[in-house]
């Protein structure tokens, strides 16, 4: 009776295997009490719609298979406290009505999803009004090849106080994508080659992002409608396309935009309609623009970015300008400093004629680097008469302002 | 017309242009590799160079030539030789030895540089391609612009007058159609537009292989199917083809019905 009770208060472990007594999650769940840990040997287990209602831990052992056969959703999580680590889940449905999930976690609460490795998915964690839990080391690899019928990697829906930590997202349609979810943390994530977005935000307020690394999206990063973000220390790299950006901007207010790395975009920062935020301590290198600003954009302020290389450094679709360049390095200036404070001593302004003129008629673009562009660029800059007049950097650095990230 | 190709190209070697055009070539490859010391970083500035400084030294180089060599192509019209062989061995001479310097004067300093190790060596080797491309279309021209003119100083003239009008004034003048007519459909236009002007041809070919053709490719459909795929590449070099030919044809037409 006594030992009894003490394997209820650390719970029991439950080996799973095909040849052990219970040979199905399903049936390890249902005969499962709550706290216990399935302990699931290397196998392959083909399962689908395995309904987790109780508080346990399923551990695989060996990365056993769990093979949905593209039936449909293969674990859906209705309960606190639950574990998932270890599992190696293949072939979840793919469905024109239904978003089925590798793993789904519905309206719980301390959950925790790990070391857990998805291919041939359509959406991989799917989080839905589940808040307080974490996912971490993940790997999902997707196949998708159209937007239509595939699904996100990584999904929060009304999820909040979530972290989503060092998971490897590739080949999906958006790697991590957040809806209505606040107060989550994104760290140290790796989202390549995703078919939309590498990371995608809509409605989600004091989100913070930090240290990971976007290259080769579709589109890059999207974040819209939400205020507060913090974004720091991240990567965007490689999304050369026609309709790609490092990362795109839309409706964002009050942000911190520090310390990341834009590098060889087609578009670095695609700014819409944001206000008032903080761009510190950038690098955007060998961007074809580095920045974008369209439409109305108030009150932002650049500070110690680095320019380097960029075709354009910042794009214009205004001649007003409410927006604060200050002490940024740009590679395109060709100030002297004679006083010698690191300082140019003559103002530089970002925006040239030529990106002016691209703007309001997009096929002079194939005027790119003649050298008639270059002599309209140089007169400009000599006696500004188009771009807008007080955008403009008063004092630009001589030397980067840090070393490049 | 092989005989006068050898003794046109063994002159100019024996002549001090063609070294200092080589010396040229050669410390500006190896100043822009040590200032940069990436071969592909160096290919981008190295076009800027080329598709201004070829031309130009094209043209100027021809027409110097054949007016210095005029009494020595008067000596050779009196001898039994088609007129063809004699301007167009001439013409290839030029082209020929200009096209060497340019070619051993940027190719020495990238293969010391580790041009083979590099993945840039495509993009290389087509701006060398595009720059040879350039010497015989200019050079081509300025014949035929001397060919035209007895009077030295007004073939000088339009010679250098072409070459500003190429480099210069004819993207001027595209802008300001462009954005005249900023209404319409312009893709195919201003793709056309490029077309019909070398320097323009050979500035979209090389673009063409870099990452920045993505910029390109973002204004519209016609401009992405033509920068995004292997067709715009196939019709600037063919329209480069042309580009030479036209020139070298009319030359030798020229030639044959012009009263010495």
């Amino acid at each position: 009776m006594f030992s009894l009770l003490g394997e209820r208060a650390f719970g029991r472990t439950v080996p799973i295997c095909p040849d052990c007594e219970i040979r199905t999650i399903s049936e390890g769940v249902a005969t499962a009490m709550d706290h216990d840990t399935l302990l699931i040997k290397k196998g392959t287990y083909k399962e689908f719609n395995i309904l987790i209602d109780k508080p346990l831990t399923l551990l695989g052992q060996g990365y056993p298979i769990v093979d949905g056969e593209e039936k449909g959703e293969i674990i859906r999580i209705v309960s606190d406290h639950v574990t998932i680590d270890g599992l190696f889940i293949i072939n979840v449905g793919t469905s024109y009505t239904t978003d089925y999930a590798a793993i789904r976690v519905v309206k719980s609460e301390h959950f925790l999803i790990q070391n857990v490795v998805l291919e041939r998915l359509f959406f991989g964690i799917y989080l839905e009004k589940s808040n307080h839990g974490k996912i971490f080391h993940n790997k999902i690899i997707g196949d998708a090849v159209d937007e239509y019928n595939s699904g996100n990697g990584i999904q929060l829906w009304y999820s909040h106080n979530v972290e989503v930590e060092r998971n490897i997202v590739q080949g999906v349609r958006d790697g991590i994508y957040l809806e209505f979810s606040d107060n989550v943390t994104i760290k140290g994530n790796t989202s390549t080659k995703n078919l939309r977005y590498g990371l995608h935000f809509m409605f989600s307020n004091d989100d913070v992002y930090t240290g990971n690394t976007f290259e080769e999206n579709g589109a890059g990063v999207a974040v819209m409608f939400s205020k507060r973000i913090k974004m720091i220390k991240n990567t965007f790299r490689n999304n050369w396309g026609t309709a790609s950006y490092g990362m795109l901007l839309k409706e964002i207010n009050d942000a911190e935009i520090v310390n990341n790395v834009f590098e060889e975009n087609t578009i670095g920062i695609n700014i819409e309609g944001s206000n008032r935020i903080t761009y510190d301590n950038n690098d955007f290198v060998a961007n074809g623009w580095a920045i974008k600003v369209l439409g109305a954009c108030y009150a932002n302020t650049f500070t110690r970015n680095n320019f380097l290389y960029n075709s354009f450094d910042i794009s214009y679709n205004s001649k007003m300008n409410d927006n604060k360049f200050d002490q940024n390095y740009w590679s395109d200036y060709t100030g002297y400093d004679l006083d010698k404070d690191g300082i140019g001593d003559i103002p530089y302004r970002p925006v040239k004629l030529f990106s002016y003129i691209v703007n309001r008629t997009p096929e002079t673009i194939v005027l790119l680097r003649s050298l008639f562009m270059d002599i309209i660029d140089f007169s400009e800059k000599v006696s500004p008469v188009f771009t807008p007049d007080n955008l403009m950097d008063a004092n630009p650095l001589i030397q980067r302002s840090h070393d490049t990230h | 017309m092989l005989k006068i190709l050898k003794y046109s190209f063994f002159d100019l070697i024996r002549s001090r242009w063609s070294y200092v055009y080589f010396l040229f070539y050669l410390l500006l490859g190896f100043v822009l590799l040590f200032l940069n010391n990436d071969v592909s970083k160096a290919v981008i500035t190295l076009m800027n160079i080329i598709i201004v400084l070829v031309p130009l030294i094209g043209t100027i180089f021809g027409v110097m030539y054949y007016y210095n060599s005029k009494e020595f192509t008067e000596l050779l019209l009196a001898q039994p030789i088609r007129r063809s062989s004699i301007f167009l061995g001439q013409y290839f001479g030029v082209a020929g030895s200009q096209t060497m310097s340019l070619v051993l004067g940027l190719g020495i300093p990238f293969v010391m540089y580790g041009l083979f190790k590099s993945d840039a060596i495509f993009d290389f080797s087509l701006l060398l391609v595009t720059g040879a491309f350039l010497t015989l279309i200019f050079t081509a021209l300025s014949f035929n612009i001397a060919l035209s003119n007895e009077n030295k100083i007004k073939g000088f003239g339009y010679a250098v007058l072409l070459w500003l009008f190429l480099a210069v004034i004819y993207d001027g003048l595209f802008l300001m159609s462009l954005i005249i007519f900023k209404e319409y459909p312009l893709d195919t236009f201003s793709l056309a537009a490029t077309m019909f002007n070398p320097i323009d041809l050979s500035r979209i070919l090389i673009l063409l292989e870099l990452d920045i053709s993505a910029l390109l490719g973002y204004t519209g459909a016609v401009f992405k199917k033509f920068f995004g795929t292997q067709t715009g590449l196939i019709i600037s070099i063919v329209m480069l083809v042309i580009w030479t030919a036209i020139p070298l044809w009319w030359l030798t037409y020229k030639a044959k019905r012009k009263d010495f």
